[in-house]
């Protein structure tokens, strides 16, 4: 099976690289889109500004939507299906992995980590942005870094790698912090808002995203250190070579044209829906260094 | 399906101290009991005592318990956990609040929050059960009581209780095994019992299907052993001859 696959890919890549092959014999996910003319795309409901809901058309918008969006021109293009037709599919950080192993959706561009337990069970592209794990507190509160928080109560969203690091820290370093696990971003921010925690750590381009939704944006404020550094990924099929060099291609083309400082500016320096605020993010050194050399890894420890 | 099968992950450590992911199930569990078994003493007392009140003849006390278990009963579980979560604790006066949100830890009050609303829940289930109980004996029973000279509070207490009782067990067995399954809201506010726990092991392993097969067989193991010691109290409380005897 394996050295089947292996031939067919490396058929594949030839075809890709001579852009003429038509009677070629297409396998995995791209085989499915051939076949199917259709695209099932994962989306989250509310990661500000990489994959949420604005309205209630049921199409998602984002940074990482534009980019999944993008990969699908190009697939397009690649598969000589003008028609391909998209269909979009909720997934939450519990679902996101199943559901692209069991084949309900094909690929899935929002705010998921690429981290070594995960490339057990998927595969992640080239890393579409790169986050740093910090405090979201109130502008003139007192608890600014990690060390400040000792025996305070802190929240992090649930089933989070913010979550794992805040919890092997707490352990680590006996802070006695007491840890509230929220059930998602908007929660996080609630338990916050009502001083049920007195900070949330969580990846900086989320915390201002929920903070540019919420009603006191210039209250809050995004403080301390950065505690880790992580990539985040499209996630695809595990085994799935051509699929993967596929969606590679179109990010890195996408880096490589600039576009993707199109995209950026869009959704982290002017207005965003639904409530026309601007995250005023200016472009981190290692996303600039990521669109430089695009890597599938994840971000060193 | 192109999954990772991994049957050792729960010997594996966390990455977390020095605990592996069983520690993490043996905590949740050992939580999960802890929810349960106090939201069902309040449901037990609180339930007992609605459903005398709704079974007793007079019209104000009857119609304090209806009015109670229509709210209870046709709110869902969720939406009462959140108002018990996040909005009950911000109509406590603001010293209490402080006091409840940040002084106390938030374990302890996501406890609370879920042992009330679990509780108050069950407790109308418990109450339509203890009363349809009453209701189903012969009206002879609480007649002859009386007949007697027995004070309404004795034929509760020697003739009809102790009957209906009987009669509820098997239904009350169902409401009591719920309180169990139910506990798994609370894995929604916070607290780390067996659900939220294998929702972690989940996420931090990306072994999901291993992680949640676990926590089947766990609840699973649980309700069946509880659903032995009910029938057990069952069969130990019969008493032949009373009216709960003769269905058999």
């Amino acid at each position: 099976m394996n050295t089947r696959v292996f031939t067919t890919t490396l058929a594949m890549s030839f075809t890709l690289m001579s852009q003429g092959g038509m009677a070629t014999e297409l396998t995995g996910t791209l085989k499915k889109i051939q076949e199917s003319e259709v695209i099932t795309l994962a989306f989250r409901d509310a990661a500000i500004p990489f994959s949420y809901l604005a309205d209630a058309s049921g199409v998602p918008v984002g940074y990482s939507q534009d980019i999944q969006l993008k990969i699908v021109d190009a697939l397009k293009h690649q598969l000589d299906l003008p028609n391909l037709h998209i269909k979009y599919n909720l997934v939450t950080s519990q679902t996101r992995i199943p559901l692209i192993q069991n084949g309900t959706v094909d690929l899935e561009c929002g705010s998921t980590t690429n981290n070594l337990e995960r490339q057990q069970q998927v595969s992640f592209s080239v890393g579409i942005f790169e986050i740093g794990t910090r405090l979201l507190t109130l502008r003139d509160s007192p608890y600014k870094e990690l060390s400040d928080l000792q025996g305070r109560n802190v929240v992090t969203t649930a089933g989070t790698t913010a979550e794992r690091l805040l919890r092997s820290t707490n352990a680590d370093q006996q802070l006695g912090m007491n840890i509230i696990s929220a059930k998602d971003h908007g929660e996080s921010f609630q338990i916050l808002e009502t001083g049920r925690a007195v900070a949330w750590l969580q990846d900086d381009a989320l915390l201002a995203g929920e903070r540019a939704k919420s009603r006191t944006p210039g209250k809050w404020v995004i403080a301390g250190k950065t505690q880790s550094h992580e990539i985040y990924g499209c996630m695809l099929r595990k085994h799935d070579a051509p699929f993967k060099q596929a969606v590679d291609n179109a990010v890195k083309a996408l880096y490589a044209s600039g576009e993707i400082e199109t995209i950026y500016h869009k959704w982290f320096q002017q207005p965003i829906p639904p409530k026309g605020l601007s995250l005023d993010y200016p472009l981190p050194e290692e996303v600039k260094a990521l669109y430089t050399n695009p890597t599938d890894q994840p971000a060193p420890l | 399906m192109n999954y990772n099968w991994d049957w050792a992950i729960f010997f594996k450590p966390t990455g977390i101290g020095t605990q592996i992911y069983l520690n993490w199930y043996i905590s949740g569990l050992a939580w999960t009991l802890a929810i349960a078994i106090l939201a069902w003493m309040i449901a037990l007392v609180l339930g007992s005592l609605l459903g005398i009140m709704r079974s007793l003849p007079g019209r104000w006390l009857s119609g304090i318990a209806t009015c109670y278990v229509e709210v209870f009963r046709n709110v869902p579980l969720l939406v009462q956990l959140f108002i018990w979560y996040f909005l009950i604790p911000d109509l406590l006066p603001p010293s209490w609040q402080v006091g409840f949100k940040q002084d106390l830890d938030p374990t302890t009050s996501s406890l609370i929050s879920v042992v009330m609303c679990l509780g108050l829940f069950t407790a109308a289930r418990v109450c339509e059960q203890v009363r349809t109980g009453i209701e189903a004996l012969p009206a002879g029973q609480a007649a002859a009581g009386k007949a007697m000279g027995f004070s309404v509070r004795c034929v509760y207490r020697y003739v009809l209780l102790p009957q209906a009782y009987r009669i509820i067990i098997p239904p009350l067995t169902t409401e009591f095994l719920a309180v169990f399954k139910n506990s798994a809201v609370a894995s929604l506010i916070g607290l780390l019992e067996l659900l939220a726990q294998t929702k972690q092991t989940a996420e931090f392993s990306a072994h999901l299907f291993e992680a949640f097969s676990l926590a089947t067989l766990i609840y699973f193991t649980l309700n069946m052993g509880l659903m032995g010691i009910m029938k057990r109290i069952e069969r130990k409380s019969r008493v032949p001859g009373l009216i709960t005897m003769s269905a058999k």
